[in-house]
């Protein structure tokens, strides 16, 4: 199997045949991916994929045993979540994005308040805060009437956006999403996957990791899609269509069998 | 999106000034002490609860136990316990006392000694939690008996008795009387201990709800894995909150010390629960991420409301624990009742 790689390095992020070991354990073989600004690439798995174990070489938190992990061309050197921050990579990880009880403005400016004054009479630039936190949100299209309210008042698609808007906010060259509609109805997931689109245009690398490949089909325009810590296929959007991918996603074949199975269980 | 707008309409017509002030923690905890006020001016049979005489006792027993409080509360909405924080008092007291009476040591520097022994014991306390992940209630359980144990043991072995004495032969105690136990105001008598508490509360107030550092502590305790994906020092965040609780209670145990000259070796036990009580009277959520400075030392006044206005009611002042147990019952009703009733975004 092999996986087309020879675009010129304008990607944001890549991948090249990284494999993550855990004694030995291999959680990811020789996976490469690249993801472009301006686009949405959606890595696609189920279960035990090894789609954890890739966010978490994304976004710092471990470092890959072989392979390269390039940003912007050049090598990444991350040894803590709070560097890949640092340099542009930021994820919204599902459920642990955002503390319910703090208000609007509090969240999103959360790590990276803004303050006036001088040591010891520093303190938060409230006015700012609050004001900027509206008009960026206002900007993605999500209407917050009071920022002082509290994050858990917010629906689930709703706290994703927070997130969502506070990482581009923040600058972040790459975005990643962690199942960010994994928890959410149909229409909430609707409103996250609008906001994916926002910070694509804004020229964000999203990278976008799901189970659900109707939801990736929406908004996608690369899709990877991985199976017991290897790539096995990888598609561009022109080259797929939506049953393809369900079909791809599922394990064609398995998919077929388990249906054979289910049917005669269901007439016996 | 025609959705989220609605709800956010719903949600602005609730929003009227009342309201807002509805939603403050401290909310309850004032309400409780103006009913606890009036109630002990009313059974008061001396006549001197409500004057200046009265505030003079009350304010004082508040103070002593708000500028705990305030920490504990701070601590709390971090997310964690300090059980360890009514031992200290004692530990403290005793640790500079025995510094000034056996070894000869001058107030100031045994002073300053016994500050930085205190942060290290709250530098120890957390960096215990965060390393191990144990519930700082155990650690901290475990401290206050460790540092009971000490407290006996190191008093009795270097004085042959379980209490510090001749503390005024130190050299320099004149002026650390002055400045942690003076009686101003005469002929009121207020401690100096009050505009210790005062002050402290309106610092504590202000880095809470004006600075980084008290958006941390909020996030911490609300969610620590959020607070730590977006780029908090979770960590430091709270070693250094366990470092300011157990320095406040060295600062009531000098207190102590110079006030009274000497310390029992028994001191300052089973205080922590009444800072926790001053603490969750004045809105602060057992769970973490909630609750106000402000609040807990309300909630001080309360207790020393309740110690003093028993005393002066004429009644026996064993009285004053049920009276304890039954604000913080109420307290924590009230604000529960109020949380649900006008926040919404409490759980």
């Amino acid at each position: 199997m092999t996986i087309d790689n020879t675009a010129v390095d304008t990607a944001a992020l890549r991948l090249d045949g990284v494999t993550m070991r855990f004694g030995s354990v291999i959680a990811l073989s020789d996976v490469s991916i690249h993801v472009d600004p301006g686009t949405v690439t959606c890595v696609l798995g189920d279960n035990g994929a090894g789609k954890s174990t890739l966010i978490k070489i994304l976004s710092g938190v471990y470092t890959p045993s072989d392979g390269n992990f390039l940003l912007e061309g050049k090598k990444a050197n991350f040894s803590s979540p709070r560097d890949a921050l640092d340099q542009g990579i930021a994820t919204v990880f599902q459920d642990l994005a955002t503390v319910p009880l703090m208000s609007v403005w509090r969240n999103f400016f959360l790590g990276n308040e803004p303050t006036k004054g001088f040591f010891p009479f520093r303190r938060l630039n409230t006015k700012y805060a609050k004001d900027a936190c509206k008009a960026e949100l206002m900007d993605m299209g999500i209407d917050i009437r009071d920022p002082d309210q509290a994050v858990g008042t917010l629906s689930g698609g709703e706290r994703q956006a927070v997130a969502i808007a506070r990482a581009v906010h923040f600058g972040a060259k790459v975005l990643i999403l962690d199942e960010p509609t994994s928890a959410l109805g149909v229409k909430q997931s609707g409103v996250v996957l609008k906001y994916v689109l926002q910070a694509k245009e804004r020229g964000v690398a999203v990278v976008f990791i799901t189970h659900n490949p109707h939801h990736a089909f929406l908004v996608g325009d690369r899709f990877f899609l991985l199976n017991r810590g290897k790539m096995i296929a990888q598609y561009e959007r022109a080259d797929v269509s939506r049953e393809e991918l369900v079909r791809a996603m599922a394990g064609g074949a398995e998919l077929d069998a388990l249906a054979h199975e289910i049917e005669t269980l269901t007439t016996e | 999106m025609s959705t989220a707008i609605a709800a956010g309409d719903e949600r602005l017509a609730r929003s009227s000034t009342f309201v807002r002030v509805m939603r403050r923690p401290e909310i309850g905890a004032l309400m409780g002490a103006i009913v606890v006020y009036v109630f002990f001016s009313a059974v008061d049979t001396t006549g001197t609860f409500v004057g200046l005489n009265g505030a003079a006792r009350w304010t004082d027993v508040a103070a002593t136990t708000g500028i705990v409080a305030v920490a504990v509360a701070l601590l709390m909405i971090g997310g964690e316990f300090d059980l360890s924080a009514g031992v200290m008092v004692g530990t403290s007291g005793l640790f500079a006392g025995l510094l000034i009476s056996e070894y000869n040591m001058p107030v100031w520097p045994a002073i300053a000694l016994t500050f930085v022994f205190a942060a290290c014991i709250g530098l120890l306390n957390g960096w215990l939690v965060v390393k191990t992940g144990l519930p700082s209630f155990i650690v901290t359980l475990a401290m206050f008996f460790s540092l009971r144990g000490v407290n006996l043991g190191v008093t009795k072995l270097l004085t042959d008795t379980v209490r510090v004495a001749d503390i005024d032969e130190g050299e320099g105690f004149e002026s650390a009387r002055a400045v942690f136990a003076a009686e101003l105001w005469q002929p009121y008598g207020f401690k100096v201990a009050v505009i210790w508490w005062v002050v402290l509360t309106v610092i504590a107030t202000w880095v809470l709800t004006r600075t980084k550092f008290g958006n941390w502590i909020f996030a911490v305790g609300g969610d620590k894995l959020a607070a730590r994906n977006t780029g908090v020092p979770v960590n430091r965040t709270k070693i250094v909150l366990f470092m300011y609780t157990s320095t406040s209670a060295a600062l009531v145990g000098i207190i102590s010390l110079m006030r009274l000259r000497s310390m029992q070796a028994g001191q300052g036990v089973g205080e922590e629960f009444v800072f926790i009580i001053a603490a969750v009277v004045g809105g602060c959520l057992l769970t973490g991420g909630y609750g106000s400075a402000i609040g807990a030392s309300i909630g001080s006044a309360i207790i020393g409301m309740a110690f003093i206005g028993i005393a002066y009611a004429g009644w026996n002042t064993d009285w004053s624990w049920l009276f304890l147990g039954l604000i913080l019952f109420v307290a924590v009703l009230t604000n529960s009742v109020i949380g649900k009733r006008f926040s919404g975004g409490r759980k």
